[in-house]
């Protein structure tokens, strides 16, 4: 298991342009004036002239984007994903996906992790609004290893990707020798036979925790982790609910939508399975510390686990 | 280019418009008659442009902000040689490349554009990409004086006048009339000049139909340093088909087969004097 570090996957990307500016020399990061709060203020520091602010207008910003692309750059833009994905959806939708333009959008703080702001900042429909743009790779990494991926996956990725990170610093899961990150394959972090938890982003590790959980009770559950909610690998779904039956999503986000609706999709298709859908559940967040919510709303270890122990009943 | 070429380009861009819009039983004729002056001057005379080689990188970039004026766009592109005239009788049919409004399958495109507001900061973004690298254009974009009443066009100058992005020419095309009426009555954007000069635009007011003016102003506009251009262009929407001139109602309505007749037959009139002037 890994060790007790934590890292916030918003602090993973702004080290992971920093990281990657030598190599993607077209590679040019903006903002909306939140530089500090997103972290591209870590390359802004390093590469200043390729840090583009501009202002607090996301709408414009992904505009920019897409004429920059057009001029052969590669623009990352940021903002918390309620105005990157939500206040510029149509931008993001006419401008950069029906164009089909290399342009990547990193949201963050996104879900009920935001925290004190409060539900007015709190985007638990960003996975949803992108997942429905034809051409949009959509990726939700689970910690520090795979935020930094799933960035340079996104580099090498000619087209629009949308990728989202989280305000909490969250636990390293991914430090494993023979971890391989590609856009499109999830990761199967702990084999099982009785139940699959599917979980994305910092669910990853409450569904981690779960499974100990459940071990204890005797009930052997397989967690995958999806870091691309789209395209979704499909195969390792289907597979997982071969074997077990039975499928719950754990995700920080509505489960209208996300990465329940698509694994809900997947399976109707080819392997109807029961599924058990763990998310906000159709209502708006609010104030308050990030650990607190995420327990409130049982997106913790130990609500995954009593909402898989109800499930399995 | 001589005026009176120009002139000619500009009346075979018109019968385009009328042509393609006819054919498709839908589209915009208004606003593209009204612009098409300024598109035959930026194809034929002002942009740095290769019909052969649409895609090649040091190009002037264009971006049809107002993106319903599709038919206009497309006729002068087809007039200057980056696809056959023919193909313009296809628009918005099913299949066909010529959609309804502007996308990246379309040869000398180079901004898909239709929702309003959103092609200037596209444009905008060129101008700064133009500046960030190794290739000096200069980027041009067109906008409806009904399209500036999106907020987004304000965050886009307030942006482009912020960096100084000299390379960029904003143009709009002050016909006065939108969908639902006359601009001053539904949402006044006057003073135009002024709000572009409030974002530290260099402003330049022209006649939309005459080509000294065209000429002049867009000289007035590559000139200017350190600071974007506005040209504001005063136009007739439908200009040039008698019944389609200053009404609203042929903003997005196509003419049906006695329209199209009388309209062609105006336009064919209009030939007639440009070629005896040429005599």
């Amino acid at each position: 298991m890994a060790d007790v570090k934590k890292i916030a996957t918003r602090e993973s990307y702004g080290n992971a342009l920093k990281d990657l500016a030598e190599e993607f020399p077209n590679l040019v990061v903006l903002d909306a004036d939140l530089a500090e709060a997103t972290k591209t203020g870590i390359f802004k520091k390093a590469y200043p002239d390729r840090h583009i602010d501009c202002g607090i207008a996301e709408c414009n910003m992904m505009g920019i984007a897409a004429g920059l692309s057009l001029a052969g750059k590669i623009p990352f833009c940021s903002s918390f994903a309620m105005f990157a994905a939500g206040r510029a959806f149509e931008q993001v939708r006419n401008s950069i996906g029906y164009p089909h333009l290399n342009v990547k959008i990193g949201a963050t703080h996104a879900g009920i992790s935001v925290g004190e702001d409060g539900a007015s900042h709190q985007c638990n429909e960003d996975l949803a609004l992108m997942r429905t743009i034809p051409g949009m790779v959509v990726m939700c990494p689970s910690d520090d290893i795979e935020a930094k991926a799933a960035v340079r996956a996104a580099l090498e990725y000619e087209g629009p990707v949308y990728i989202r990170f989280g305000r909490a610093a969250v636990p390293v899961i991914n430090d494993k020798p023979d971890y391989k990150f590609e856009i499109g394959k999830g990761t199967v972090v702990r084999e099982g036979t009785d139940v699959t938890i599917v979980a994305t982003g910092i669910c990853v590790d409450s569904a981690i925790g779960a499974a100990e959980k459940l071990a204890a009770d005797g009930i052997n559950a397989e967690v995958i982790n999806i870091c691309t909610i789209k395209p979704l690998d499909k195969d390792i779904i289907i597979n997982s609910a071969k074997k077990t039956g039975k499928v719950v999503t754990v995700e920080e986000h509505s489960v209208i939508g996300g990465l329940g609706s698509a694994v809900c999709d997947a399976l109707a298709e080819s392997l109807p399975t029961p599924v058990k859908k763990i998310g906000m559940q159709d209502v708006f967040g609010q104030s308050g510390p990030a650990n607190e919510l995420i327990a409130l709303y049982g997106l913790d270890a130990q609500g995954v686990y009593s909402s898989v122990k109800e499930f399995l009943a | 280019m001589d005026n009176l070429e120009l002139k000619k380009h500009a009346n075979d861009v018109r019968k385009g418009v009328v042509t393609s819009t006819h054919a498709a039983k839908s589209g915009h004729p208004g606003g593209s008659l009204s612009a098409a002056d300024v598109f035959t001057y930026l194809y034929f005379e002002e942009m740095n442009i290769d019909p052969a080689n649409p895609e090649k990188k040091d190009r002037d970039r264009f971006v049809l902000s107002k993106g319903h004026t599709a038919p206009g766009l497309y006729s002068a592109l087809a007039n200057r040689g980056f696809f056959p005239v023919e193909d313009l009788t296809t628009l918005r049919k099913t299949g066909s490349y010529l959609q309804g409004h502007p996308n990246m399958h379309i040869p000398g495109v180079d901004m898909a554009s239709g929702s309003l507001g959103q092609g200037i900061s596209a444009a905008v973004g060129m101008a700064l990409g133009s500046k960030l690298g190794e290739d000096d254009f200069r980027v041009y974009t067109l906008l409806g004086d009904g399209e500036i009443q999106e907020g987004q066009v304000w965050e886009a100058a307030m942006f482009a006048g912020h960096r100084k992005l000299d390379n960029l020419c904003v143009i709009v095309d002050n016909n006065g009339l939108q969908i639902d009426g006359a601009i001053d009555e539904v949402c006044s954007p006057y003073p135009i000049d002024k709000k572009f000069e409030a974002f530290n635009f260099h402003v330049i007011n022209a006649d939309a139909h005459d080509f000294d003016a065209l000429r002049a102003a867009f000289a007035e506009a590559k000139a200017t340093k350190g600071q974007p251009t506005a040209i504001v262009v005063h136009s007739v929407k439908g200009k040039g088909v008698s019944f389609m001139e200053n009404k609203a109602g042929w903003h997005g309505k196509a003419p049906n087969d006695e329209e199209y007749a009388q309209a062609m037959a105006e336009l064919d009139k209009i030939a007639e004097e440009i070629a005896k002037e040429g005599k």
